[in-house]
């Protein structure tokens, strides 16, 4: 995907030369190995700064929330859904928007890439369908296929969903992915068990709110774990407060969750905190068969209703 | 622990399963006291923070009962609150709370007959469980 870099830096000088926009945000490389950071360009000569390759993970979704300039964006398939979710929640227009559409073959899994390697990624370069990393005790390649994020591998919304100009042909959707194999493992098992498993999947967690911070969803002026009175969660890592805070952060995005990976991407201890909201999207397909920011032209799935939705769980 | 008794906190809607309960006291119809009843404007008022904040204060179950569909005093709050508590259960019990331990019902304020039934079927289900083990806050251990 290292092609797009040209054509989005196209796009951006001329949107921002005609006045089109004010701003475009896009990526650009980052300070460490194997991380992008959002770059906000308000001035066609400062287009040479944005890039995107494969490190691009972030959800750039996060950064147009309330803002009242007319704004550039790229967006790959996830960020439009999530662009489509900040439409329907009224916290932009889309007349402010010209979205520049990427169409997307996987963003890497740097946790993976780590874990592969052994150690601290020192230098990364990306070539058109591998990677090349040095550590501390050599150099790896590896494919770009095999270290992609979890949600891209099983991810059948590759192209964007809204869009105003394309930097490319769409790719060809994924076909048969099993995104929910996992969640049905865990179903199976026996409530000590999941109990165990979740204990153990969330005690790394230090309570940094990175995964928070990275979501589009979560925009709250006040977070339920800033509340104090009444205060919902203790702060501490005590296993009864993180998988409180992790129901709950994972609660508030039933129905608007796009799967796009950034809270497990910006997770600093590689908790694989999408668990939980996977199972949430899981099943909000199978109850009322509704996926998150497909269309601007209906309510996210918990503001509507059916007069026959299944309640037999209801006494 | 033989002389352990459940503890359930109940949210009860204002507009009908409250007044189930009122009816079922003041008809002098016989039922347990383990129940600490909340009473909220409607059952969509319920935020799964109220279900957590009570198991981590120790309650060993938690018991949310509203308007039957259609008979919602807001028109259509319940069904809001019947697609929350859908996902909220099914999230509650994939991470390894009981099935049981959490409970939700429907009761109108004439229905003081099955309030009490309902309240003997939570309050049985839950002592079956036992005392509450997910989401309760303990105190520091202290080696």
């Amino acid at each position: 995907m290292l092609e797009y870099t040209n054509k989005i830096q196209e796009i951006a000088k001329k949107i921002l030369s005609e006045g089109k926009v004010d701003m475009v945000i896009g990526f650009r490389k980052g300070t460490i190995p194997m991380m992008s950071e959002p770059c906000f360009v308000t001035d066609a000569d400062g287009v040479g700064e944005l890039s995107f390759d494969s490190n691009c993970g972030s959800n750039l979704a996060n950064y147009i929330m309330d803002r009242k300039e007319k704004i550039g964006i790229v967006a790959k398939g996830c960020d439009s859904r999530n662009i489509v979710n900040h439409i329907i929640e009224n916290k932009i227009k889309r007349e402010q928007l010209y979205i520049i559409g990427i169409p997307c073959r996987g963003m890497v899994d740097r946790h993976a890439v780590g874990a592969a390697l052994g150690g601290e990624i020192l230098e990364a370069v990306e070539n058109a369908d591998s990677l090349v990393v040095k550590g501390v005790d050599g150099e790896a390649t590896y494919s770009l296929v095999d270290m992609l994020q979890d949600n891209c591998k099983t991810c059948t919304h590759r192209n964007p969903v809204i869009v105003d100009e394309m930097v490319a042909d769409k790719v060809e959707e994924q076909q048969d992915t099993n995104p929910y194999e996992d969640v049905k493992k865990i179903e199976a098992l026996s409530p000590e068990e999941k109990t165990a498993y979740f204990d153990e999947l969330l005690s790394p967690c230090i309570r940094c709110y990175a995964c928070r911070n990275a979501c589009p969803l979560c925009y709250c002026p006040t977070c339920f774990v800033d509340e104090s009175r009444p205060q919902w969660l203790g702060k501490s890592q005590d296993i009864t407060d993180v998988k409180t805070f992790h129901f709950l952060r994972a609660y508030h995005c039933s129905g608007r969750c796009t799967e796009c990976g950034a809270c497990e991407n910006a997770c600093p201890m590689g908790i694989k905190v999408r668990q939980l909201t996977k199972k949430l999207n899981m099943d909000c397909l199978e109850t009322w068969g509704w996926e998150a920011g497909l269309t601007v032209d209906a309510r996210p799935a918990l503001d509507q209703y059916n007069l026959n939705d299944p309640e037999e769980f209801i006494k | 622990m033989s002389d352990w008794e459940p503890k359930i906190v109940s949210f009860f809607c204002n507009w009908c399963t409250y007044g189930a309960a009122d009816l079922a006291g003041v008809s002098r119809m016989e039922h347990p006291p383990n129940t600490r009843v909340i009473r909220l404007p409607c059952s969509g008022r319920v935020s799964p923070k109220f279900i957590l904040a009570a198991l981590r204060q120790g309650a060993d179950g938690v018991w949310v009962s509203g308007c039957h569909p259609g008979d919602c005093h807001y028109i259509e709050g319940n069904y809001y609150a019947r697609r929350k508590f859908n996902l909220m259960k099914n999230l509650l019990e994939h991470m390894g709370l009981e099935p049981g331990r959490v409970q939700f019902s429907w009761i109108s304020s004439a229905e003081s007959t099955k309030y009490v039934q309902v309240i003997n079927e939570v309050i049985e289900t839950v002592r079956k469980l036992g005392p509450a083990k997910d989401f309760v806050k303990d105190k520091p251990k202290v080696d």
